[in-house]
């Protein structure tokens, strides 16, 4: 290749500055559809899950064990950012607010992500232990979704699917390994699952809203999912002979994540996100 | 692997023959060739230089990760970061094909006795340093890196033009950073221009001393390694800068920069070399911060690691069994 094939200005021109094109994430799927309140409540649940993981995840870039951790857990990040990013567009479509509005506009009481997703890092394994329980899920969910009688939700589920499946192959060959390995990381892989397994009770929990709207065959009632999950995570934790704890912790009583309680890490993590962008009110970046 | 002082004296000239003939051709040197052991040793030091100054300068940008002030602009950082991260993992890769493992390269790294691009040992403490990092250190490095593409050791020139494609989108990002910036409010063109003059003269630094300085420089260019003088690529950098600056609405922080049309070349300020060597002798404002966190990112990681390591000697010793 000769100097003149590349070109050493970057190809910087002004009317080539569409990056955003490159990123698939608003505007995905469902351009132009308008979500009822209910669907945009809906949306807003998946959505703040999806980024209040790649938020957490996006922490582990330039801190990770290994040079390949640093890629992959980057982009497991990338791909729920870009499901965040349909999931908020679309939610902010019944009241006129974009994906930012709502990703650094709203306070901790206005978001409805699970418990689990907010859950610190932890050490590797914590980490592990998380992705592993909410990739099974959202595998699963997304899979189900992916047949909504909403079309919107419907194409961002069965794109979204693709991702999970990688996602939850990342996090079962690394639960096998740390729990199959050394002494020390067999160790950290049973304490993970047992601090992370009391958070994963609340992601099944059906209320009035998914109950009405699976009966349109818009949403998929979270307790249908259940079984399958429990057959998955059996058969994992089986091959690395770990056992879960018993009793499985219901301490959402209040109402949880999708009612807008939530557990002490949800402040520090949105407050860190949302900083520089408060910082200038109705600016654009 | 056979080291070269194992081979005869007539074996070494021999190699060295087909050595200089496939320079002379501006031919490509492959890892199962004969090369001069400075040949190699200069390439050993210059591509984990580079990838090093990879990881390294993953730190200054993933600072920003967490609060980047919107979704797409968190994606295209993410995705940048994680861009760096393979490209270290090329880098590594082409100087393992010249007998060195990547835990050599790492240990030199964390303990401090290899060197990385001096311009990551600067702070980024506003978000325009993202636009200023993509705009002026990517564009510097990316005047560095396209001739690189050429360069006569084959893995390090093929991994050179994956990285250089992608070097390109990261410029462009930070010169839309900055642009938009630039069409904002007060305090995002003031923040915009202080980046610039943050990150102006560091980024020319990032060449080299000037040409009369620079003691490796002619050993390389006989090799085939560098193609162009330090001087001539940052009067090229200088060049492509002084457009895209006025296309941006900030000034360059030097006034005497101008083209000068007797020598077809910019005039400049002196740099000042006394902050360059400062930061190179270890003196900058974050060297001791970046190393620090490269090193506690290794440590904490080291369960991980030797668990992978473990797991995967008892399946394969699980597997042999089954066989026998």
């Amino acid at each position: 290749m000769s100097d003149a094939d590349i070109d050493p200005h970057g190809e910087v021109t002004v009317d080539r500055l569409a990056l955003a094109d490159e990123f698939a994430g608003a505007g995905a799927a469902g351009e132009g559809a308008v979500a009822s309140a209910d669907v945009a409540e809906y949306a807003l649940r998946l959505g703040d899950d999806a980024l209040v993981l790649a938020q957490q995840l996006g922490m582990w870039i330039a801190r990770a064990p290994e040079l390949e951790e640093d890629v992959a857990l980057g982009n497991i990040a990338l791909d729920l950012l870009g499901h965040a990013r349909s999931l908020l567009h679309y939610a902010g479509t019944e009241s006129g607010r974009s994906e930012d509005d709502l990703a650094y506009w709203r306070d901790e009481p206005d978001w409805r992500n699970a418990w689990i997703f907010e859950q610190p890092n932890g050490d590797f394994a914590h980490t592990i232990a998380r992705q592993f329980f909410v990739a099974t899920y959202l595998f699963e969910l997304y899979g189900d979704l992916s047949s909504s009688t909403d079309p919107t939700l419907a194409a961002i589920a069965a794109k979204s699917m693709k991702e999970v499946d990688y996602h939850r192959d990342h996090a079962t060959q690394w639960v096998l390994r740390l729990a199959g390995g050394t002494d020390e990381s067999r160790r950290r892989m049973i304490t993970a699952v047992a601090d992370t397994w009391p958070y994963v009770d609340e992601l099944f929990h059906d209320d009035e809203l998914v109950e009405r709207l699976a009966s349109d065959g818009v949403a998929v009632l979270p307790s249908s999912l259940r079984e399958r999950f429990d057959e998955i995570v059996d058969q994992v934790l089986a091959e690395a002979e770990i056992e879960l704890p018993t009793g499985r912790t219901a301490f959402i009583a209040s109402g949880g994540g999708r009612r807008g309680r939530h557990t002490e890490h949800l402040g520090p993590l949105l407050a860190e996100m949302q900083v520089l962008a408060r910082q200038h009110p109705g600016a654009s970046w | 692997m056979t080291s070269p002082a194992d081979l005869s004296v007539v074996e070494n000239e021999a190699g060295q023959a087909l050595f200089d003939d496939l320079i002379a051709k501006d031919s490509r040197i492959e890892p199962r060739d004969w090369m001069p052991e400075a040949y190699r040793k200069t390439l050993i030091r210059q591509i984990s230089q580079h990838a090093h100054s990879e990881i390294i300068g993953m730190q200054p940008e993933s600072n920003w990760i967490t609060r980047a002030p919107s979704l797409k602009r968190k994606a295209i950082l993410m995705a940048k970061v994680q861009d760096e991260a393979g490209h270290g993992l090329y880098l590594y890769s082409a100087a393992q094909t010249l007998g060195i493992t990547r835990e050599e390269m790492m240990d030199q790294l964390i303990e401090g006795r290899a060197r990385y691009s001096s311009i990551f040992n600067y702070t980024t403490p506003t978000w325009a340093d993202m636009g200023a990092i993509g705009w002026l250190v990517d564009g510097a490095a990316i005047c560095n890196q396209v001739p690189l593409c050429r360069a006569s050791y084959g893995p390090y020139g093929r991994a050179m033009v994956r990285i250089c494609k992608e070097e390109s989108f990261h410029q462009r990002q930070g010169f839309e950073i900055l642009l938009e910036l630039m069409q904002g409010t007060e305090a995002q063109r003031e923040m915009a221009q202080d980046a610039v003059n943050r990150w102006y003269w560091p980024s020319l630094m990032m060449f080299g001393p000037p040409d009369d300085q620079s003691p490796n420089s002619a050993q390389s260019m006989a090799w085939n390694i560098k193609r162009f003088s330090n001087d001539e690529l940052r009067q090229r950098f200088v060049g492509m800068l002084v457009p895209q600056a006025e296309v941006l609405g900030v000034t360059l922080p030097d006034p005497a920069l101008r083209f000068n049309e007797e020598t077809g070349e910019y005039d400049m300020s002196e740099i000042d070399w006394t902050e360059f060597n400062e930061v190179l002798a270890g003196r900058g404002p974050a060297n001791a911060e970046r190393l620090r966190r490269r090193r506690e990112a290794h440590e904490n990681g080291a369960w991980v690691r030797e668990a992978a390591h473990e797991y995967a000697r008892k399946q394969a010793a699980r597997a042999a069994a089954e066989v026998a």
